[in-house]
Protein backbone atom coordinates (compact mmCIF):
# COMPACT_ATOMS: atom_id res chain seq x y z
CA UNK A 1 0.00 0.00 0.00
CA UNK A 2 1.94 3.44 -1.48
CA UNK A 3 -0.83 5.41 -1.50
CA UNK A 4 -1.86 7.09 1.55
CA UNK A 5 -3.77 10.17 2.53
CA UNK A 6 -2.17 13.17 4.41
CA UNK A 7 -4.05 15.57 6.24
CA UNK A 8 -5.19 18.05 3.85
CA UNK A 9 -6.71 14.90 2.19
CA UNK A 10 -4.33 14.94 -0.70
CA UNK A 11 -3.36 11.28 -1.95
CA UNK A 12 0.39 10.38 -1.52
CA UNK A 13 1.71 8.37 -3.57
CA UNK A 14 5.22 6.82 -3.01
CA UNK A 15 6.92 2.85 -4.61
CA UNK A 16 6.99 1.43 -1.59
CA UNK A 17 5.72 2.32 1.72
CA UNK A 18 7.67 2.74 5.27
CA UNK A 19 8.09 -1.07 6.13
CA UNK A 20 8.91 -2.00 2.83
CA UNK A 21 11.57 0.54 2.19
CA UNK A 22 12.89 -0.50 5.76
CA UNK A 23 13.16 -4.00 4.96
CA UNK A 24 15.26 -3.29 1.70
CA UNK A 25 17.22 -1.42 3.46
CA UNK A 26 17.99 -4.23 6.30
CA UNK A 27 18.47 -6.69 3.52
CA UNK A 28 21.25 -4.48 1.87
CA UNK A 29 22.62 -4.31 5.19
CA UNK A 30 23.13 -8.16 5.70
CA UNK A 31 24.10 -8.62 2.20
CA UNK A 32 27.36 -5.64 2.53
CA UNK A 33 27.86 -7.79 5.95
CA UNK A 34 28.41 -11.10 4.26
CA UNK A 35 31.01 -9.72 1.95
CA UNK A 36 32.79 -8.42 4.27
CA UNK A 37 33.28 -10.69 6.59
CA UNK A 38 33.83 -13.18 3.34
CA UNK A 39 36.79 -10.83 2.00
CA UNK A 40 38.14 -10.94 5.76
CA UNK A 41 38.17 -14.95 5.51
CA UNK A 42 39.69 -14.87 2.01
CA UNK A 43 42.63 -11.60 3.32
CA UNK A 44 43.19 -14.39 6.66
CA UNK A 45 44.08 -17.24 3.93
CA UNK A 46 46.24 -15.39 1.67
CA UNK A 47 50.16 -14.53 2.22
CA UNK A 48 50.21 -11.43 0.72
CA UNK A 49 53.64 -11.19 0.30
CA UNK A 50 53.15 -13.35 -2.78
CA UNK A 51 50.32 -11.22 -3.89
CA UNK A 52 52.45 -8.08 -3.83
CA UNK A 53 55.53 -9.63 -5.74
CA UNK A 54 52.97 -10.62 -8.41
CA UNK A 55 53.59 -8.15 -10.38
CA UNK A 56 57.81 -8.76 -10.51
CA UNK A 57 56.97 -12.45 -11.22
CA UNK A 58 54.49 -11.98 -14.01
CA UNK A 59 57.20 -9.45 -15.48
CA UNK A 60 59.89 -11.75 -15.10
CA UNK A 61 57.92 -14.84 -16.70
CA UNK A 62 56.48 -12.59 -19.41
CA UNK A 63 60.35 -11.54 -20.18
CA UNK A 64 61.29 -14.92 -20.42
CA UNK A 65 58.38 -16.20 -22.85
CA UNK A 66 58.95 -13.11 -25.04
CA UNK A 67 59.74 -13.26 -27.82
CA UNK A 68 58.45 -16.54 -28.59
CA UNK A 69 59.85 -18.80 -30.41
CA UNK A 70 58.67 -18.81 -33.91
CA UNK A 71 60.60 -21.87 -34.96
CA UNK A 72 58.47 -23.89 -32.86
CA UNK A 73 55.67 -23.65 -35.19
CA UNK A 74 56.17 -26.62 -37.61
CA UNK A 75 55.45 -28.86 -34.45
CA UNK A 76 52.14 -27.08 -33.43
CA UNK A 77 50.38 -27.54 -37.32
CA UNK A 78 49.46 -31.24 -37.11
CA UNK A 79 47.62 -30.45 -33.29
CA UNK A 80 46.10 -27.84 -33.98
CA UNK A 81 44.98 -29.92 -36.93
CA UNK A 82 44.10 -32.89 -34.54
CA UNK A 83 42.06 -29.92 -32.16
CA UNK A 84 39.40 -28.42 -34.81
CA UNK A 85 39.09 -32.46 -35.89
CA UNK A 86 38.16 -33.04 -32.37
CA UNK A 87 35.75 -29.81 -32.38
CA UNK A 88 34.10 -30.38 -35.56
CA UNK A 89 33.73 -34.05 -35.08
CA UNK A 90 33.15 -33.89 -31.83
CA UNK A 91 29.80 -31.48 -32.07
CA UNK A 92 28.02 -33.27 -35.74
CA UNK A 93 28.52 -36.80 -33.13
CA UNK A 94 27.12 -35.03 -30.03
CA UNK A 95 24.03 -33.68 -32.81
CA UNK A 96 23.12 -37.06 -33.94
CA UNK A 97 22.63 -38.01 -30.71
CA UNK A 98 21.34 -34.51 -29.14
CA UNK A 99 18.39 -34.30 -31.92
CA UNK A 100 16.68 -37.39 -30.57
CA UNK A 101 17.01 -36.82 -27.30
CA UNK A 102 15.02 -33.12 -27.72
CA UNK A 103 12.52 -34.21 -29.59
CA UNK A 104 11.95 -37.00 -26.39
CA UNK A 105 12.40 -33.97 -24.06
CA UNK A 106 10.14 -31.40 -25.48
CA UNK A 107 6.67 -31.61 -24.05
CA UNK A 108 4.67 -31.28 -27.37
CA UNK A 109 6.59 -33.82 -28.96
CA UNK A 110 7.54 -36.64 -26.10
CA UNK A 111 6.01 -39.81 -26.71
CA UNK A 112 5.55 -40.84 -23.24
CA UNK A 113 6.27 -37.75 -20.45
CA UNK A 114 7.16 -39.64 -17.93
CA UNK A 115 8.68 -42.96 -19.30
CA UNK A 116 10.30 -40.87 -22.58
CA UNK A 117 10.80 -37.33 -21.21
CA UNK A 118 12.50 -37.79 -17.72
CA UNK A 119 15.24 -39.93 -19.04
CA UNK A 120 15.80 -37.66 -22.00
CA UNK A 121 16.37 -34.50 -19.26
CA UNK A 122 18.38 -36.91 -17.42
CA UNK A 123 20.85 -37.79 -20.36
CA UNK A 124 21.10 -33.65 -20.74
CA UNK A 125 21.59 -33.12 -17.10
CA UNK A 126 23.65 -35.82 -16.87
CA UNK A 127 26.06 -34.55 -19.78
CA UNK A 128 25.39 -30.68 -18.42
CA UNK A 129 26.78 -31.48 -15.59
CA UNK A 130 30.60 -32.77 -15.79
CA UNK A 131 32.80 -30.61 -17.62
CA UNK A 132 34.55 -31.80 -20.60
CA UNK A 133 37.79 -31.68 -19.48
CA UNK A 134 36.51 -34.28 -16.25
CA UNK A 135 34.82 -36.17 -19.17
CA UNK A 136 38.72 -36.19 -20.64
CA UNK A 137 39.98 -37.82 -17.53
CA UNK A 138 37.47 -40.38 -17.54
CA UNK A 139 38.07 -41.01 -21.36
CA UNK A 140 41.47 -41.49 -20.85
CA UNK A 141 41.11 -43.89 -18.84
CA UNK A 142 38.70 -46.20 -20.04
CA UNK A 143 39.90 -46.20 -24.06
CA UNK A 144 43.64 -44.57 -23.45
CA UNK A 145 44.80 -41.44 -24.51
CA UNK A 146 44.88 -39.71 -27.74
CA UNK A 147 42.40 -37.68 -30.27
CA UNK A 148 39.32 -40.25 -29.85
CA UNK A 149 38.73 -39.92 -26.15
CA UNK A 150 39.02 -35.89 -26.81
CA UNK A 151 36.49 -36.12 -29.19
CA UNK A 152 34.10 -38.34 -27.86
CA UNK A 153 34.54 -35.73 -24.53
CA UNK A 154 33.26 -32.98 -26.95
CA UNK A 155 30.50 -35.14 -27.63
CA UNK A 156 29.17 -36.20 -24.55
CA UNK A 157 29.66 -32.39 -23.16
CA UNK A 158 27.78 -30.94 -26.51
CA UNK A 159 24.67 -33.46 -25.67
CA UNK A 160 23.42 -31.89 -22.80
CA UNK A 161 23.73 -28.07 -24.42
CA UNK A 162 22.66 -28.56 -27.78
CA UNK A 163 19.63 -31.02 -26.70
CA UNK A 164 18.72 -28.37 -24.58
CA UNK A 165 18.34 -25.60 -26.43
CA UNK A 166 16.86 -27.79 -29.04
CA UNK A 167 13.86 -28.91 -27.09
CA UNK A 168 13.61 -25.27 -25.65
CA UNK A 169 12.83 -24.15 -29.56
CA UNK A 170 11.11 -27.24 -30.37
CA UNK A 171 8.32 -26.34 -27.28
CA UNK A 172 7.99 -22.80 -28.58
CA UNK A 173 6.97 -23.57 -32.34
CA UNK A 174 3.27 -22.04 -33.64
CA UNK A 175 0.83 -25.00 -32.95
CA UNK A 176 -1.00 -23.70 -35.46
CA UNK A 177 1.01 -24.97 -38.05
CA UNK A 178 1.38 -28.13 -37.06
CA UNK A 179 -2.40 -28.52 -36.63
CA UNK A 180 -2.75 -27.32 -40.14
CA UNK A 181 -0.33 -29.87 -41.50
CA UNK A 182 -2.29 -32.82 -39.33
CA UNK A 183 -5.12 -31.57 -40.39
CA UNK A 184 -4.24 -32.66 -44.24
CA UNK A 185 -4.17 -36.46 -42.99
CA UNK A 186 -0.39 -36.68 -42.85
CA UNK A 187 1.28 -39.02 -40.66
CA UNK A 188 2.97 -38.34 -37.68
CA UNK A 189 6.52 -37.94 -39.47
CA UNK A 190 4.57 -35.75 -41.90
CA UNK A 191 4.32 -34.08 -39.36
CA UNK A 192 7.33 -33.70 -37.76
CA UNK A 193 9.01 -32.75 -41.18
CA UNK A 194 6.65 -30.16 -42.65
CA UNK A 195 5.30 -28.86 -39.26
CA UNK A 196 7.87 -28.65 -36.81
CA UNK A 197 11.38 -28.92 -38.44
CA UNK A 198 10.74 -25.91 -40.55
CA UNK A 199 10.01 -23.93 -37.62
CA UNK A 200 13.29 -25.17 -35.11
CA UNK A 201 15.67 -25.05 -38.80
CA UNK A 202 17.46 -21.29 -37.81
CA UNK A 203 18.04 -22.64 -33.91
CA UNK A 204 19.36 -25.79 -34.40
CA UNK A 205 21.73 -24.00 -37.08
CA UNK A 206 22.27 -21.48 -34.73
CA UNK A 207 22.99 -23.65 -32.13
CA UNK A 208 25.47 -25.65 -34.26
CA UNK A 209 27.98 -23.14 -35.11
CA UNK A 210 27.30 -21.79 -31.48
CA UNK A 211 28.43 -25.19 -29.98
CA UNK A 212 31.18 -25.92 -32.46
CA UNK A 213 32.47 -22.26 -31.60
CA UNK A 214 32.60 -23.13 -27.69
CA UNK A 215 34.03 -26.95 -28.09
CA UNK A 216 37.31 -25.27 -30.52
CA UNK A 217 38.18 -23.19 -27.13
CA UNK A 218 37.14 -26.26 -25.10
CA UNK A 219 39.30 -28.63 -27.07
CA UNK A 220 42.48 -26.31 -26.91
CA UNK A 221 42.78 -27.51 -23.09
CA UNK A 222 42.10 -31.32 -23.04
CA UNK A 223 45.41 -32.16 -24.14
CA UNK A 224 46.30 -31.43 -20.91
CA UNK A 225 44.67 -34.22 -19.75
CA UNK A 226 46.38 -36.48 -22.76
CA UNK A 227 43.16 -36.62 -25.11
CA UNK A 228 45.04 -34.93 -27.86
CA UNK A 229 45.10 -31.84 -29.53
CA UNK A 230 47.11 -28.66 -29.03
CA UNK A 231 46.71 -28.73 -25.27
CA UNK A 232 49.49 -31.85 -25.43
CA UNK A 233 52.24 -29.25 -26.37
CA UNK A 234 51.34 -26.53 -24.11
CA UNK A 235 51.72 -29.07 -21.13
CA UNK A 236 54.98 -30.48 -21.98
CA UNK A 237 56.02 -26.88 -22.82
CA UNK A 238 54.90 -26.16 -19.26
CA UNK A 239 56.38 -28.76 -17.84
CA UNK A 240 59.76 -28.10 -19.30
CA UNK A 241 59.61 -24.36 -18.64
CA UNK A 242 60.33 -23.40 -21.71
CA UNK A 243 58.46 -20.02 -21.94
CA UNK A 244 58.64 -18.67 -25.38
CA UNK A 245 56.98 -22.13 -26.55
CA UNK A 246 54.07 -21.63 -24.23
CA UNK A 247 53.57 -17.91 -25.37
CA UNK A 248 53.53 -19.36 -29.02
CA UNK A 249 51.18 -21.90 -28.22
CA UNK A 250 48.56 -19.44 -26.27
CA UNK A 251 49.57 -17.20 -29.52
CA UNK A 252 47.90 -19.72 -31.62
CA UNK A 253 45.08 -20.75 -29.91
CA UNK A 254 44.06 -17.05 -29.61
CA UNK A 255 44.38 -17.31 -33.23
CA UNK A 256 42.35 -20.50 -33.73
CA UNK A 257 39.55 -18.92 -31.44
CA UNK A 258 39.19 -15.66 -33.29
CA UNK A 259 38.82 -17.32 -36.80
CA UNK A 260 36.02 -19.32 -35.21
CA UNK A 261 34.42 -16.63 -33.87
CA UNK A 262 34.11 -15.17 -37.26
CA UNK A 263 33.25 -18.70 -38.72
CA UNK A 264 30.38 -18.91 -36.94
CA UNK A 265 29.60 -14.80 -37.35
CA UNK A 266 29.28 -15.59 -40.67
CA UNK A 267 27.35 -19.00 -40.82
CA UNK A 268 24.60 -17.62 -38.53
CA UNK A 269 24.20 -14.10 -40.56
CA UNK A 270 23.59 -16.30 -43.64
CA UNK A 271 21.18 -18.34 -41.75
CA UNK A 272 19.35 -15.85 -40.18
CA UNK B 1 -23.81 -35.76 -46.03
CA UNK B 2 -21.88 -34.74 -42.70
CA UNK B 3 -24.30 -35.59 -39.64
CA UNK B 4 -23.27 -34.14 -36.29
CA UNK B 5 -25.12 -35.94 -33.65
CA UNK B 6 -25.82 -34.81 -29.49
CA UNK B 7 -21.83 -33.53 -30.67
CA UNK B 8 -20.38 -32.72 -26.82
CA UNK B 9 -17.28 -31.22 -25.71
CA UNK B 10 -15.77 -30.51 -22.46
CA UNK B 11 -12.78 -29.58 -21.84
CA UNK B 12 -10.13 -30.90 -19.10
CA UNK B 13 -10.54 -27.71 -17.33
CA UNK B 14 -14.26 -28.25 -16.97
CA UNK B 15 -15.91 -25.86 -19.59
CA UNK B 16 -18.32 -27.53 -21.72
CA UNK B 17 -17.73 -26.31 -25.03
CA UNK B 18 -19.97 -27.74 -26.81
CA UNK B 19 -23.77 -29.05 -25.71
CA UNK B 20 -25.48 -31.84 -27.26
CA UNK B 21 -25.16 -30.07 -31.50
CA UNK B 22 -27.10 -31.57 -33.62
CA UNK B 23 -26.47 -30.40 -37.01
CA UNK B 24 -26.90 -31.37 -40.38
CA UNK B 25 -25.23 -30.68 -43.88
CA UNK B 26 -26.30 -31.81 -47.32
CA UNK B 27 -23.76 -31.96 -50.19
CA UNK B 28 -22.84 -28.71 -51.47
CA UNK B 29 -24.23 -26.25 -48.84
CA UNK B 30 -22.32 -23.32 -47.55
CA UNK B 31 -22.67 -22.98 -44.03
CA UNK B 32 -21.54 -19.89 -42.09
CA UNK B 33 -21.42 -20.59 -37.92
CA UNK B 34 -22.06 -17.37 -36.38
CA UNK B 35 -21.69 -16.56 -32.73
CA UNK B 36 -19.69 -14.60 -29.73
CA UNK B 37 -16.16 -15.53 -28.69
CA UNK B 38 -16.12 -18.72 -26.81
CA UNK B 39 -19.61 -19.96 -27.93
CA UNK B 40 -17.97 -22.97 -29.36
CA UNK B 41 -17.07 -22.17 -32.92
CA UNK B 42 -13.62 -23.31 -33.23
CA UNK B 43 -14.59 -26.36 -30.93
CA UNK B 44 -17.25 -27.36 -33.31
CA UNK B 45 -15.40 -27.29 -36.44
CA UNK B 46 -12.14 -29.45 -34.68
CA UNK B 47 -14.21 -31.82 -33.31
CA UNK B 48 -15.41 -32.47 -37.07
CA UNK B 49 -11.84 -34.12 -37.49
CA UNK B 50 -10.93 -34.17 -34.60
CA UNK B 51 -8.35 -32.06 -34.14
CA UNK B 52 -10.13 -31.76 -30.75
CA UNK B 53 -11.58 -34.85 -29.51
CA UNK B 54 -15.38 -34.87 -28.81
CA UNK B 55 -16.32 -36.31 -25.36
CA UNK B 56 -19.64 -37.63 -26.03
CA UNK B 57 -21.71 -38.09 -29.75
CA UNK B 58 -20.88 -39.06 -33.17
CA UNK B 59 -19.82 -36.76 -36.46
CA UNK B 60 -20.41 -39.07 -39.57
CA UNK B 61 -19.58 -38.22 -42.89
CA UNK B 62 -20.86 -39.54 -46.06
CA UNK B 63 -22.20 -42.40 -43.63
CA UNK B 64 -18.92 -43.05 -41.51
CA UNK B 65 -18.57 -42.28 -38.32
CA UNK B 66 -15.65 -40.17 -37.59
CA UNK B 67 -15.58 -40.83 -34.19
CA UNK B 68 -15.06 -44.31 -33.84
CA UNK B 69 -11.91 -44.22 -36.43
CA UNK B 70 -8.19 -45.34 -35.29
CA UNK B 71 -5.42 -43.06 -36.12
CA UNK B 72 -4.96 -44.99 -39.24
CA UNK B 73 -8.56 -44.41 -41.05
CA UNK B 74 -8.92 -41.14 -38.98
CA UNK B 75 -5.77 -39.52 -41.07
CA UNK B 76 -7.67 -41.02 -44.43
CA UNK B 77 -10.87 -39.18 -43.49
CA UNK B 78 -8.88 -35.92 -42.69
CA UNK B 79 -8.16 -36.32 -46.42
CA UNK B 80 -10.92 -35.06 -47.80
CA UNK B 81 -11.89 -32.55 -45.31
CA UNK B 82 -9.72 -29.52 -45.88
CA UNK B 83 -9.30 -26.83 -43.43
CA UNK B 84 -8.71 -22.79 -43.49
CA UNK B 85 -7.20 -21.12 -40.65
CA UNK B 86 -7.52 -17.75 -39.14
CA UNK B 87 -4.06 -16.78 -39.06
CA UNK B 88 -3.47 -18.81 -42.31
CA UNK B 89 -0.93 -21.24 -40.62
CA UNK B 90 0.99 -22.07 -43.50
CA UNK B 91 4.03 -23.26 -42.87
CA UNK B 92 6.01 -20.06 -42.74
CA UNK B 93 9.73 -21.11 -43.51
CA UNK B 94 8.68 -23.23 -46.69
CA UNK B 95 8.06 -22.29 -49.99
CA UNK B 96 4.48 -21.32 -51.35
CA UNK B 97 4.33 -24.84 -53.54
CA UNK B 98 5.51 -26.26 -50.47
CA UNK B 99 2.91 -25.13 -48.31
CA UNK B 100 0.21 -26.10 -51.49
CA UNK B 101 1.64 -29.74 -51.85
CA UNK B 102 1.47 -30.28 -47.99
CA UNK B 103 -2.03 -30.81 -48.60
CA UNK B 104 -0.80 -34.10 -50.62
CA UNK B 105 0.64 -35.06 -47.50
CA UNK B 106 -2.27 -37.45 -46.79
CA UNK B 107 -1.53 -39.21 -50.18
CA UNK B 108 2.36 -39.56 -50.35
CA UNK B 109 4.36 -41.46 -48.51
CA UNK B 110 6.83 -40.11 -46.30
CA UNK B 111 10.59 -40.05 -48.37
CA UNK B 112 8.36 -38.75 -51.17
CA UNK B 113 6.78 -35.86 -49.10
CA UNK B 114 10.71 -35.38 -47.29
CA UNK B 115 12.41 -35.61 -50.65
CA UNK B 116 9.71 -33.27 -52.05
CA UNK B 117 9.51 -35.68 -55.32
CA UNK B 118 5.39 -35.12 -55.18
CA UNK B 119 3.94 -37.11 -58.16
CA UNK B 120 3.87 -34.83 -61.63
CA UNK B 121 0.07 -34.91 -61.00
CA UNK B 122 -0.30 -33.26 -57.80
CA UNK B 123 2.23 -30.87 -59.15
CA UNK B 124 0.18 -30.16 -62.08
CA UNK B 125 -2.65 -29.86 -59.84
CA UNK B 126 -0.88 -27.13 -57.45
CA UNK B 127 0.28 -25.34 -60.43
CA UNK B 128 -4.04 -25.54 -61.40
CA UNK B 129 -4.78 -24.56 -58.34
CA UNK B 130 -2.42 -21.86 -57.34
CA UNK B 131 -4.14 -20.13 -60.78
CA UNK B 132 -7.42 -20.42 -60.50
CA UNK B 133 -6.70 -18.38 -56.58
CA UNK B 134 -4.42 -15.91 -58.66
CA UNK B 135 -0.89 -16.52 -57.23
CA UNK B 136 0.61 -18.64 -59.84
CA UNK B 137 3.84 -16.28 -60.25
CA UNK B 138 4.36 -16.72 -56.26
CA UNK B 139 4.99 -20.55 -56.32
CA UNK B 140 8.48 -20.11 -55.45
CA UNK B 141 8.70 -17.42 -52.61
CA UNK B 142 8.63 -17.99 -48.76
CA UNK B 143 5.62 -18.01 -47.13
CA UNK B 144 6.52 -15.71 -44.80
CA UNK B 145 7.09 -13.05 -47.78
CA UNK B 146 3.44 -12.62 -48.57
CA UNK B 147 0.47 -10.48 -47.57
CA UNK B 148 -2.18 -11.67 -45.42
CA UNK B 149 -4.62 -12.28 -48.26
CA UNK B 150 -2.05 -13.98 -50.58
CA UNK B 151 -1.18 -15.78 -47.54
CA UNK B 152 -4.91 -16.71 -47.13
CA UNK B 153 -5.07 -17.62 -50.76
CA UNK B 154 -2.21 -19.94 -50.34
CA UNK B 155 -3.81 -21.53 -47.61
CA UNK B 156 -7.43 -21.99 -49.77
CA UNK B 157 -5.62 -24.19 -52.22
CA UNK B 158 -3.80 -26.30 -49.51
CA UNK B 159 -7.12 -27.24 -48.47
CA UNK B 160 -8.19 -27.81 -51.89
CA UNK B 161 -5.93 -30.07 -53.11
CA UNK B 162 -7.00 -32.28 -50.35
CA UNK B 163 -9.08 -33.12 -53.09
CA UNK B 164 -12.35 -32.44 -50.42
CA UNK B 165 -15.98 -32.85 -49.77
CA UNK B 166 -16.20 -30.68 -47.37
CA UNK B 167 -14.18 -27.04 -45.95
CA UNK B 168 -14.11 -26.36 -42.03
CA UNK B 169 -13.26 -22.51 -42.67
CA UNK B 170 -12.06 -21.34 -39.01
CA UNK B 171 -12.42 -17.33 -39.30
CA UNK B 172 -10.76 -16.69 -42.36
CA UNK B 173 -11.09 -13.13 -42.84
CA UNK B 174 -10.54 -12.16 -38.80
CA UNK B 175 -6.50 -10.90 -39.66
CA UNK B 176 -7.57 -9.33 -43.43
CA UNK B 177 -9.08 -6.15 -44.38
CA UNK B 178 -13.13 -5.38 -45.22
CA UNK B 179 -11.91 -5.45 -49.15
CA UNK B 180 -9.42 -8.67 -49.20
CA UNK B 181 -12.03 -10.29 -46.61
CA UNK B 182 -14.90 -10.05 -49.02
CA UNK B 183 -12.51 -11.16 -52.26
CA UNK B 184 -11.13 -14.12 -49.83
CA UNK B 185 -15.07 -14.73 -49.01
CA UNK B 186 -16.36 -14.62 -52.51
CA UNK B 187 -12.99 -16.79 -53.60
CA UNK B 188 -14.15 -19.40 -50.83
CA UNK B 189 -17.83 -19.89 -51.78
CA UNK B 190 -17.39 -19.58 -55.54
CA UNK B 191 -14.90 -22.51 -54.94
CA UNK B 192 -17.33 -24.59 -53.34
CA UNK B 193 -20.06 -23.84 -55.76
CA UNK B 194 -17.49 -25.07 -58.63
CA UNK B 195 -16.85 -28.75 -57.18
CA UNK B 196 -19.87 -29.04 -55.33
CA UNK B 197 -18.40 -28.25 -52.08
CA UNK B 198 -19.84 -28.36 -48.46
CA UNK B 199 -18.23 -25.76 -46.13
CA UNK B 200 -18.60 -24.22 -42.59
CA UNK B 201 -17.52 -21.50 -42.25
CA UNK B 202 -16.90 -19.51 -38.88
CA UNK B 203 -17.07 -16.15 -39.13
CA UNK B 204 -17.66 -13.04 -36.52
CA UNK B 205 -18.82 -10.60 -39.47
CA UNK B 206 -22.41 -10.83 -39.41
CA UNK B 207 -22.82 -9.17 -42.79
CA UNK B 208 -19.97 -10.31 -44.47
CA UNK B 209 -21.53 -14.24 -43.79
CA UNK B 210 -25.01 -12.47 -45.12
CA UNK B 211 -23.82 -11.65 -48.24
CA UNK B 212 -21.81 -14.96 -48.95
CA UNK B 213 -24.31 -18.01 -47.80
CA UNK B 214 -27.07 -19.87 -48.32
CA UNK B 215 -27.56 -21.23 -44.41
CA UNK B 216 -26.66 -19.53 -41.17
CA UNK B 217 -26.34 -21.35 -37.68
CA UNK B 218 -25.78 -18.78 -34.34
CA UNK B 219 -24.39 -20.74 -31.96
CA UNK B 220 -24.57 -19.22 -28.07
CA UNK B 221 -22.61 -21.07 -24.89
CA UNK B 222 -22.09 -24.36 -26.94
CA UNK B 223 -25.90 -24.83 -28.17
CA UNK B 224 -27.04 -23.62 -31.68
CA UNK B 225 -29.93 -21.40 -31.07
CA UNK B 226 -30.48 -20.47 -34.77
CA UNK B 227 -30.42 -22.15 -37.96
CA UNK B 228 -31.87 -21.06 -41.04
CA UNK B 229 -31.44 -18.87 -44.20
CA UNK B 230 -29.22 -15.28 -43.73
CA UNK B 231 -32.11 -13.22 -44.41
CA UNK B 232 -34.63 -13.89 -41.47
CA UNK B 233 -31.27 -12.69 -39.20
CA UNK B 234 -33.61 -10.00 -37.57
CA UNK B 235 -32.17 -7.81 -34.35
CA UNK B 236 -34.13 -10.27 -32.37
CA UNK B 237 -32.29 -13.58 -33.14
CA UNK B 238 -28.85 -11.49 -33.27
CA UNK B 239 -30.26 -10.71 -29.38
CA UNK B 240 -30.66 -14.46 -28.71
CA UNK B 241 -27.31 -14.83 -30.13
CA UNK B 242 -25.11 -12.59 -28.96
CA UNK B 243 -26.98 -10.83 -26.60
CA UNK B 244 -28.40 -7.01 -26.09
CA UNK B 245 -27.21 -4.86 -28.81
CA UNK B 246 -28.20 -2.08 -31.08
CA UNK B 247 -28.61 -4.79 -34.16
CA UNK B 248 -30.08 -2.16 -36.78
CA UNK B 249 -26.94 -0.62 -37.95
CA UNK B 250 -25.55 -4.16 -38.73
CA UNK B 251 -28.12 -5.46 -40.44
CA UNK B 252 -28.83 -2.61 -42.26
CA UNK B 253 -25.26 -2.39 -43.40
CA UNK B 254 -25.54 -5.82 -45.06
CA UNK B 255 -28.14 -3.71 -47.31
CA UNK B 256 -25.78 -1.20 -48.29
CA UNK B 257 -23.09 -3.65 -48.56
CA UNK B 258 -25.01 -5.98 -50.94
CA UNK B 259 -25.64 -2.84 -52.57
CA UNK B 260 -22.00 -1.81 -52.76
CA UNK B 261 -21.37 -5.52 -54.30
CA UNK B 262 -23.49 -5.40 -56.77
CA UNK B 263 -22.11 -1.93 -57.89
CA UNK B 264 -18.46 -3.71 -57.44
CA UNK B 265 -19.87 -6.42 -59.57
CA UNK B 266 -20.92 -4.53 -62.35
CA UNK B 267 -17.93 -2.28 -63.07
CA UNK B 268 -15.87 -5.56 -62.63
Amino acid sequence: MAVATNKSGQKIWQLRDRNAQLTRWFAWFVAVAIIMYCWQAISEQTTWFFVYDAPNIAGDIMSRAMPPRWPYINELWEPLWDTINIATIGTLLSLILAVPVAFLAARNTTPHQIFCRWPALLIIVSSRSINSLIWALLLVAIIGPGIFAGTIAIALRSIGFCAKLLYEAIEEIDEKQVEAIRATGASPWQVMAYGIVPQIMPTFAGITVFRWDINIRESTVLGLVGAGGIGLQMQSSLNILAWPQVSLILLVIFLAVILSEMVSAKVRGAII
Amino acid sequence: MLQLNKLTKQYATGDLALKSVELEIPKGQVVALIGPSGAGKSTLIRCINRLVEPTSGTVELNGKQLTKLGSGALRQARRRMGMIFQEYALVERLTVMENVLSGRLGYVGFWRSFLRRYPQSDVDEAFRLLERVGLDHMADKRADELSGGQRQRVGIARALIQDPELLLVDEPTASLDPKTSRQIMRLICELCAERGLAAIINIHDVALAQMFVQRVVGLRFGEVVYDGPPDQLTPDTLTQIYGEEDWEATIEKVEDEEADALEEGAVA
